[in-house]
């Protein structure tokens, strides 16, 4: 087999301690503790491979990636390997001090989440009180400091009808991008679909909203506008291709082909403690279990899309279907197609878990 | 018909980067959530883009360079620039 191209970016996963509890969050529900983490000379190593594999961007995410105090020393680094810096995070932990030293370390760009326009809401969501205040500082310090912003809205059930304030509180704070992001629903929001999916009038109010703005506001706020799957006949691609585009490294150091992957059962997952990131990208088997459209079932295998949206999301046929290389449900040809439509169809919830270490489910 | 004055100074905006990606063979711009790989011909006139050196001078030193009409490399250059100006990659 002739060697995968190599992957444009890597989002570094430092930590998954953070402040918040986000109902939605991206990560794992088994959430890796501090004990586990990758120490600084390891993620150091693993930005020089990454860079010599031929990433050009290094996302520092999380959880809260400012939880770890290397993180400055983290970004120096990877900006001396020329890789592109940005800081994905709730910014409840900035300051002028941090900020002033992330700056100098020659930090790219900051994408800055918030959780809603409205401080009750966000608060309830975000399950931390006095956070919007902090976000709103930090927007300010990083706005006036320069450095690109982008504020990053997850949209559900509870927020949606806000958009259009989310968008103009983008501009006011003098961000260039806004991304309005539906939920995904893996994991932490899997477990929470029942209060979060938004109603099907919901969805077409926030995407008039989303194109409204656009026409208002042109080239000078670019809007990134992230639909949820669950009202789509097709599915988004699988982050560009399944290990095509993109490499996750958790907080202890598992390298995945996404932040979900760790859903897959049966599969070995690679460790940058054993092994380098090459030799992993290259051939470790949960890089190549779902590379390109060999292992493709029908509909996929025979579709003209496959290329396009490589069969859908390996994590969402999982969760719905039970197998990871099914057809994404999302598909209307997928012959589980109707468990998506059920779910729009359920009764909503008001409840929702906490994404919290003392709400880890429990696994038999 | 140029749109940028040959006096002004371009350079690149804050979060946006010109660099030579030696894996793949091309040079990228590198900008907030994306990279553009930029053509042999726009990556010679971005490798002069400091800060420092005048539209006027990026036009001589290609010439010079690329023994062609100045005039030629003068249109290619302001319309790259122009372009890459309103995409706010460039501030000048
Ligand atoms: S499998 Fe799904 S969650 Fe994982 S990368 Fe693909 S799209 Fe993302
Ligand atoms: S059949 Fe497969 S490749 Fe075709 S649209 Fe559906 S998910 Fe995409």
């Amino acid at each position: 087999m002739s060697t995968p191209s190599p992957p444009m970016s890597l989002l570094a996963e430092l930590t998954h301690r953070c402040p918040l509890a986000c109902p939605y969050c991206s990560n794992p529900l088994e959430l890796e503790r501090r004990t586990a983490e990758l120490d600084t000379a390891t993620w150091k190593r693993v930005l020089d491979e990454a860079a010599a594999l031929g990433v050009l961007q290094a996302h520092f995410s999380g959880g809260e990636p400012m939880a770890r105090s290397d993180l400055v020393e983290l970004v120096a680094h990877a900006r001396s390997r020329d890789l592109y810096t940005n800081l994905i995070t709730s910014g409840v932990m900035l300051d002028a001090t941090r900020l002033q030293a992330l700056a100098e370390a020659g930090l790219d760009h900051v994408q800055l989440s918030f959780q809603d326009v409205d401080e009750a809401g966000a608060e309830r969501i975000g399950g931390l009180r006095g956070a919007q205040a902090k976000k709103l500082t930090a927007a300010r310090l990083v706005a006036a400091e320069g450095i690109p912003l982008t504020l990053n809205f997850v949209v559900h059930r509870l927020n949606v009808e806000r958009v259009p304030a989310m968008i103009t509180l983008a501009r006011e704070l003098g961000a260039s991008r806004v991304e309005i992001a539906h939920t995904q629903y893996y994991g932490w929001g899997l477990k929470n679909r029942g209060a979060l999916l938004p109603t099907r009038e919901q969805l077409e109010e926030a995407t008039a909203a989303v194109e409204a703005a656009r026409r208002a506001y042109g080239p000078t706020l670019v809007i990134d506008y992230v639909t949820p799957d669950y009202y789509a006949d097709q599915p988004k691609p699988c982050m560009g291709g399944w290990g095509q585009r993109f490499v996750n490294i958790s907080p202890s150091g598992r390298v995945l082909p996404c932040h979900a992957a760790e859903t897959i059962p049966g599969v070995i997952f690679p460790n940058v403690r054993d092994e380098s990131l090459s030799a992993i990208w290259n051939d470790a088997p949960l890089f190549t279990l779902f590379r390109g459209t060999e292992w493709m079932p029908e509909p996929c295998r025979s579709c003209a899309l496959k290329e396009t949206d490589w069969g859908g999301c390996r994590c969402q046929a999982l969760a719905l279907t039970g197998d990871a290389a099914n057809t994404d449900p999302v598909c209307s040809l997928s012959p589980f197609h109707n468990r998506v439509k059920a779910a729009v169809e359920e009764q909503r919830e008001n409840e929702f878990l906490y994404r919290r270490y003392e709400n880890i489910p429990e696994f038999s | 018909m140029n749109n940028l004055a040959p006096d002004c100074v371009p350079s690149f905006a804050r979060g946006h980067r010109l660099r030579e990606d030696v894996v793949r063979g091309v040079w990228v711009i590198q900008a907030p959530e994306k990279a553009l790989i930029a053509d042999p011909t726009a990556a010679a006139v971005l490798q002069l883009v400091d800060g420092q050196v005048s539209v006027h001078e990026i036009i001589d030193r290609l010439a010079a360079a690329y023994d062609a009409p100045r005039e030629v490399i003068a249109g290619d250059v302001d319309a790259l620039l122009t372009d890459l100006v309103e995409r706010k990659v460039l501030a000048i």
